[in-house]
């Protein structure tokens, strides 16, 4: 039978891709169904209990800069904060936060359930209805069909989802939930490329057979930091520590005669994991020459003794699991509470997708999170706020939106899944941002939040705070530009104290500011620079501007230089072999990739300067280019 | 005399930052070249397009030197410290097209004229980058891609206990590659543009008289020479100055089926040559009625029929066709239009690209790497910046891969992940 409702969009899955879908669709005004095999699991954090990290907090900000939910979640859920990268520049600053898990899925769902416009149902997807090459529906379980115009898949590891211990066995989504079966039949009925990846989880431990006296801890830093530029520390829970300790000869010893029983040597495994985040027993399989590996030991929550030991993911046999954990130090009595295991999904290839992450075999029907051959919760979320604001717009006839690569992290990650494709699970790092220093983690508000508000997706709360700052901001740097200092206006010791060198010639506050040794706040105690700005936030994004003004400026121009490219749009049925002078490899490669601007085809690899020459005057002959 | 020809919006800035203030719209204004501290580079004339009215639809600037090659490889090199970059292969055809100043029905020849000339680029750049060249480019690559992978690491897995910006490593392998590119710049602009002229290969039947040719060019009994085909048993090269454009003449043995074995390895050698040669001279014996060159390689070809002096009628010399020459070697007849057409080939008066060119852009991306791996020297010495040194060794790294192709941030990563063991 048929829902009564039609929807505008449903959301498959009630991960943190389906969330910010759902709630980016439901905000833009979008009738949005989010549909879930469990309500109960909506927020829920799979693998390690912490938000954020280097390229990972900067997805977070912009997350939260397009009004989404991850940032504030993390503000409430978070019980240890600190600012990685903190003495590096800040560009490659970023905040990470460990949470707890209860509080953070709490917060999520509290969102989720205030959200205007968006409805739940527990179900699990079983098929897409699919008319003409358009989806129209979903049909779950039990055989309730649900129309809808466009549909947001978001199915994490659950499509195909096997999980491993040792040499045993068996189908799942993730430890303690059964997989999407029937779903991931019928999708590998459809002309996706569909391939296989891996990924694993540690053992979680009971806190209270933790030796912690031996442990080094880590406490989080001070002052606190906080994830949202809405967000305030009060939010914070109670702040706890994290922990750190090692594994030593004799954990590699124990692990090294379990191997013969480990899925990833014995062939069980086929999935390829990731480079960036190997297993313990891959640790010491590839480098030998290594004696010890360090562990966090992550608290999962206030409420619970369970605990994550990040950095011994295994799916070596429980018995070979239990004896290397006890020969760590501080682990000497610990109790295994969940066993680490090791788990295969579908995902598909996102060269597959248009840069609005609707496929492009399906109309209507747009992908996002592990699905597409990423990881990691703000990976996810980055391409479900993505995907919900664009299925919602095309139920209105509106045109995609996304952010380009000079833009953000989020336009970085869509363009290199969707041009390169990955061959094991994606996650982002700055070195993957080719305009790093403009991409920051404290800027994330000023590149997006206004055409956030343009899509729909920023409140007025949001914007009224967002174009204060922003005016205080700008009327600063008039002022800095503004203010002018003689020589002799200040004293000479107290010069060289504050801008490393007396006055020589008149020079106003803004180029002081870009000296690297003046900071806004000591610039502001010379004579005759008049009142400075009170909100710290300010300072800082004056003080940043001005450091890197040099280089954003070269970025900037890099920028220009790049944007007719990027503009210049290529129809995704275009044959290549057409295109007069390119050679057969490169016109066989456009032809599987399907660009879809000139930007995107010049960075497939093997397709040179001239093809692009090439394909420019090809446009040109058939009245398709400026 | 040589022509640089700069097209696009910041034209007027760099003619006045080369001190040509005054631009009068296409008139051919008298002018010194000024370089950086008022030194005097060239003086020559000055001729200014402006947007539309020009070649390219942009405003261009025509700088015509006096100087030879190495006066105009300075002018050159100033230009491009100014902001310019050299055109790619058949850049200049292509804006124009773009910009509606070529018919759109010459789009195919456009796209041909791109594709023949980015072929002879990557002739010119196989070329520059032969021997030792090569082996410093490489070099050079290995030590930065190693010295980005552990300030990339650094950056990217600050929890991982490899501070190497807090180190003296990377400090002293920054050191290290600052020094080895001044080193490499300063060897391969020395000399070696002017060791490295035009390559032109003379191909030909036995006996057509190459040696000969060869002999009339040079001046000097380098080759020797009898009537006996096959004579020639190896590539016997010789370096002509043609009015100061340096030109490398190889003389092949003389291509045909042999069983003799030491004239077969000469015939290997003289298809080699070929490979690495920017234009063919290929002999006949104009005695000889109905020969046709049979070489077939790819090269642009000059026909030239030699022993013109033994023909019973002399030719009609308006008969002949332009990419023809009728020569003597033994009597020096035709020698100098051969030559004339020799300096026509270097790449001067047409969009394509010479050795010059090439060489020059491979000068270019290491000054550019240079420069930036200076600068992010400082940041770290100075201001203990590793992200902006992470920055000017990305562009540094830019600059190296239009020499030897691309490197991508997914590359880098799998440097780390396969130099560190990483991952929580």
């Amino acid at each position: 039978m048929f829902h009564s409702e039609v929807y505008d969009v449903i959301v498959i899955g009630g991960g943190h891709a389906g969330t910010e879908a759902a709630l980016a669709s439901a905000r833009t005004g979008a009738s949005t169904l989010l549909l879930t095999h469990n309500i109960d699991t909506i927020g829920q954090m799979s693998c390690n209990p912490a938000i954020g990290g280097i390229g990972k907090g900067h997805i977070v900000r912009e997350i939260d800069a397009l009004g989404g939910a991850m940032a504030e979640a993390a503000d409430k859920g978070g019980i240890q904060f600190r600012t990685l990268n903190a003495r590096k520049g800040p560009a490659v600053r970023a905040t990470r936060a460990q949470a707890d898990r209860a509080l953070y899925k709490a917060a999520i769902r509290q969102i989720v359930e205030s959200q205007e416009n968006l409805a739940l149902f527990q179900q699990s997807a079983d098929d897409l209805i699919v008319e003409q090459g358009r989806v129209t529906g979903v049909v779950t379980q039990m055989g309730l069909k649900f129309r809808a115009k466009t549909v947001v898949l978001t199915t994490g590891t659950f499509l195909g989802g096997i999980l491993h211990i040792g040499m045993e066995n068996f189908q799942g989504g993730r430890a303690g939930d059964p997989p999407s079966n029937a779903l991931a039949a019928r999708l590998r009925e459809m002309p996706f490329t569909v391939d296989r990846l891996k990924t694993g989880t540690p053992a979680r431990l009971d806190a209270r057979t933790i030796d912690f006296s031996k442990l080094l801890a880590q406490p989080g830093d001070t002052p606190t930091p906080v994830f949202s530029f809405l967000g305030d520390v009060s939010q914070h829970p109670k702040q706890v520590d994290c922990h750190i300790t090692h594994t030593n000869e004799k954990t590699h010893d124990i692990i090294r005669s379990g191997l013969d029983r480990s899925p990833l040597y014995g062939g069980v495994i086929e999935g390829v994991g990731p480079r960036y985040c190997p297993s313990i027993e891959d640790k010491i399989v590839r480098f030998a020459d290594k004696d010890s590996h360090q562990i966090f030991v992550e608290p999962e929550g206030l409420t619970t003794h369970e605990v994550y030991p990040n950095g011994i993911s295994t799916s070596l046999p429980y018995d070979i699991q239990f004896q290397f954990i006890q020969s760590i130090v501080g682990f000497e009595k610990a109790q295994i509470v969940r066993p680490g295991y090791a788990i295969e999904y579908d995902f598909f290839d996102p060269r597959g997708l248009k840069p609005s992450l609707e496929t492009k075999y399906v109309e209507g029907l747009f992908f996002a999170g592990q699905i597409n051959g990423t990881t990691g919760y703000e990976e996810a979320g980055g391409q479900g706020l993505l995907a919900g604001l664009n299925a919602a717009r095309q139920t209105r006839d509106q045109q995609a939106w996304y952010p380009s690569r000079d833009q953000a992290y989020i336009g970085v990650l869509v363009d290199d899944l969707i041009t390169m494709g990955t061959k094991e699970p994606y996650r982002m790092f700055t070195s993957r941002a080719e305009y790093r220093l403009l991409l920051r983690e404290d800027n994330a508000d000023l590149r997006l939040t206004e055409m956030g508000r343009e899509l729909g997706l920023v409140n007025d709360q949001r914007w009224e705070a967002f174009t204060n700052k922003r005016e205080s901001i700008q009327q600063e740097q008039q002022r800095l530009n503004n203010t002018w200092l003689r020589p002799g206006s200040v004293p000479d010791e107290v010069a060289e104290k504050v801008v490393g060198n007396t006055l020589k010639k008149e020079a106003n506050l803004m180029e002081l500011l870009r000296r690297p040794e003046v900071s806004y706040e000591t610039l502001m105690t010379l004579p005759g620079t008049g009142t400075g700005v009170a909100d710290p936030k300010v300072a800082e994004q004056l003080e940043i501007q001005a450091k890197y003004h040099g280089y954003i400026e070269r970025q900037q121009a890099e920028i220009i230089k790049q944007k007719r490219h990027e503009t210049t749009e290529l129809d995704p049925k275009m044959d290549y072999a057409m295109v007069k002078g390119l050679s057969n490899e490169v016109a066989q490669k456009l032809n599987e990739h399907k660009p879809t601007t000139v930007g995107q085809a010049s960075r497939i690899s093997g397709v040179t300067p001239a093809a692009v020459s090439l394909l420019l005057v090809y446009l040109k002959k058939h009245g398709k280019a400026a | 005399m040589g022509v640089i020809r700069l097209s696009g919006p910041h034209v007027r800035n760099i003619a006045k930052q080369l001190c040509v203030n005054d631009l009068p719209i296409r008139q051919a204004v008298y002018a010194k070249f000024e370089g950086a501290n008022k030194q005097i580079l060239d003086t020559g004339i000055a001729i200014y397009f402006a947007a539309p009215n020009s070649f390219t639809g942009e405003d261009v600037l025509e700088l015509q030197g006096h100087g030879g090659p190495i006066i105009q490889d300075l002018l050159l090199k100033e230009v491009i410290r100014l902001g310019a970059r050299q055109a790619r292969a058949g850049e200049f055809s292509e804006r124009a097209f773009l910009n509606n100043k070529i018919d759109l029905a010459q789009a195919e020849a456009i796209a041909d004229l791109i594709n023949s000339s980015s072929a002879q680029a990557a002739r010119g750049a196989m070329r520059s980058l032969q021997g030792e060249f090569s082996n410093k480019v490489h070099e050079l690559l290995t030590e930065l891609v190693h010295l980005r992978m552990y300030v990339e690491a650094a950056i990217d897995f600050p929890e991982e206990e490899i501070d190497f910006l807090a180190d003296a490593t990377v400090q002293n392998g920054i050191e290290t590659l600052q020094k080895n590119l001044a080193q490499t710049i300063k060897t391969a602009g020395q000399g070696r543009i002017l060791r490295n002229g035009l390559h032109i290969v003379l191909a030909g039947e036995p006996n057509v008289g190459k040696s000969s040719l060869l002999n009339a060019l040079s001046g000097d009994e380098v080759a020797i020479v009898t009537d006996i085909a096959g004579t020639t048993r190896d590539t016997i090269s010789a370096t002509i100055d043609i009015d100061g454009l340096p030109v490398h003449i190889i003389d092949t043995a003389g291509l045909r089926d042999s069983d003799d074995a030491v004239e077969k390895i000469g015939i290997e050698r003289a298809h080699k040559a070929i490979q690495e040669a920017d234009h063919i001279l290929y002999l006949l014996d104009a005695t000889q009625p109905k020969q046709t060159p049979t070489l077939d390689t790819g090269l642009a070809q000059t026909i030239v029929f030699n022993k013109i002096d033994l023909l019973d009628t002399p030719i009609n010399e308006s008969q002949t066709q332009t990419d023809q020459l009728q020569i003597s070697a033994t009597q020096g007849r035709g020698i100098d239009q051969l030559k004339e057409h020799i300096k026509a080939l270097a790449g001067y008066e047409n969009d394509g690209e010479s050795l010059f060119t090439a060489r020059r852009r491979h000068l270019t991306a290491l000054e550019l790497a240079s420069v930036a791996v200076t600068r992010g020297l400082q940041q770290l010495r100075e201001h203990n910046a590793g992200e902006l040194l992470a920055d000017e060794l990305l562009q540094a790294q830019n600059a190296l891969n239009e020499i030897t192709g691309e490197f991508s941030a997914d590359d880098l990563l799998g440097e780390i992940f396969s130099g560190f063991c990483i991952g929580k």
